[in-house]
């Protein structure tokens, strides 16, 4: 499936849950919050919450700012 | 009987109270502009920060992974973040910012709301900023709100509950120093909620005119991170903020035009 990831499209397995995709992209055990569609997935959700083809992912850290 | 001399006593008992947390250190500072985290870690403990602002941006995807994550080099544990919503235009984004950063933070709820207006200026756009705010208190937020050097809008973000209101002294990162010392000092006398100078601050003199206007802390990133020696900055810049409160708790002379001699009249003898 497609999804938008962080503003780019890109190539997924179906029926992967918020918790695959993290670890297929070697973020697990990250400090980072995740928006679906602009709606913030839970870490507690983030075993049950399946990412659907076409939705809008947003992984975001901190950074240095002021 | 020899006299005894005595240092002069410490401010020791002075703490800043925002939203109901003690903090000891007036200054609080950006994390943005560093060559690297060493060097961002280096400068914010020469400041004695407590609370430290943060931006929250997109994670790397597949680039740079090993790269040093900066809540591991200032972690929640030992300072206060203060997530910011630096680089929004709309209240919309500065929510959403805002809400991901609570998330990030495990629930973390206070924030620093800037909604900017131009790119030139980098001045707040008040009727997005008072937008934010009113969404933002109602869903729990502690806002510590970015504004401009207007006493009217100021008292405004006080009455929709903000926990502390933080003018501008000069455009971000201008280094220009405080422009308007009096609406600064109208600002703080009308307050009953902390008020801290935040952007525009250039060396550590402006810090302590600042704190000896009477403003509760200062706020600021560039005067230290673009500092030839940004460590050596940031322990002028604590010194300064300490003076100035310091000499605006103990209260200056009046400004006269004429002379008033240091020395007795009394016995001279010439």
């Amino acid at each position: 499936m497609h999804i938008i990831l962080n503003g780019d499209r890109q190539d997924f397995p179906d029926r992967l849950s918020a918790n695959e995709l993290l670890h297929t992209l070697g973020l697990t055990g990250k400090r980072l919050a995740l928006e679906v569609n602009r709606e913030i997935v839970p870490r507690s959700m983030f075993d049950s919450h399946i990412i659907q083809p076409g939705d809008q992912v947003e992984i975001v850290h901190a950074i240095g700012g002021g | 009987m020899s006299t005894v001399m005595h240092a002069p006593a410490p401010v020791t008992d002075d703490p800043l109270l925002i939203a109901g947390v003690e903090y000891h250190s007036r200054l609080l500072v950006g994390t943005g502009k560093y060559r690297d985290m060493v060097e961002t870690l280096a400068a914010t403990e020469a400041s004695g920060a407590e609370i430290v602002t943060v931006a929250i941006r997109r994670t790397n995807i597949g680039q740079n992974k090993d790269e040093p994550n900066l809540l591991e080099v200032l972690p929640p544990s030992e300072y206060t973040l203060l997530p910011n919503t630096a680089g929004c235009y709309t209240a919309e984004d500065a929510i959403r910012t805002c809400r991901l950063a609570r998330e990030l933070l495990d629930g973390h709820e206070l924030v620093k709301l800037e909604v900017l207006g131009d790119e030139k200026t980098l001045f707040p756009d008040i009727m997005q900023t008072l937008e934010a705010t009113a969404v933002l208190v109602k869903d729990g937020f502690k806002v510590m709100v970015y504004t401009n050097d207007d006493p009217i809008v100021a008292k405004r973000f006080e009455e929709m509950g903000c926990v502390a209101v933080m003018p501008l002294a000069a455009p971000i990162g201008s280094g220009l120093g405080i422009r308007n010392p009096y609406n600064i000092r109208t600002i703080v006398e009308n307050a009953t909620v902390p008020i801290l100078v935040d952007a525009g601050v250039g060396t550590a003199s402006d810090a302590a005119l600042a704190m000896e206007l009477g403003c509760d802390g200062v706020l600021m990133n560039t005067a230290i991170a673009g500092a030839r020696d940004p460590v050596l900055m940031a322990s002028a810049m604590k010194k300064g903020i300490e003076a100035g409160r310091e000499a605006f708790l103990a209260g200056r002379i009046p400004r006269k035009r004429f002379a008033s001699a240091s020395s007795p009249i009394d016995g001279t003898f010439f």
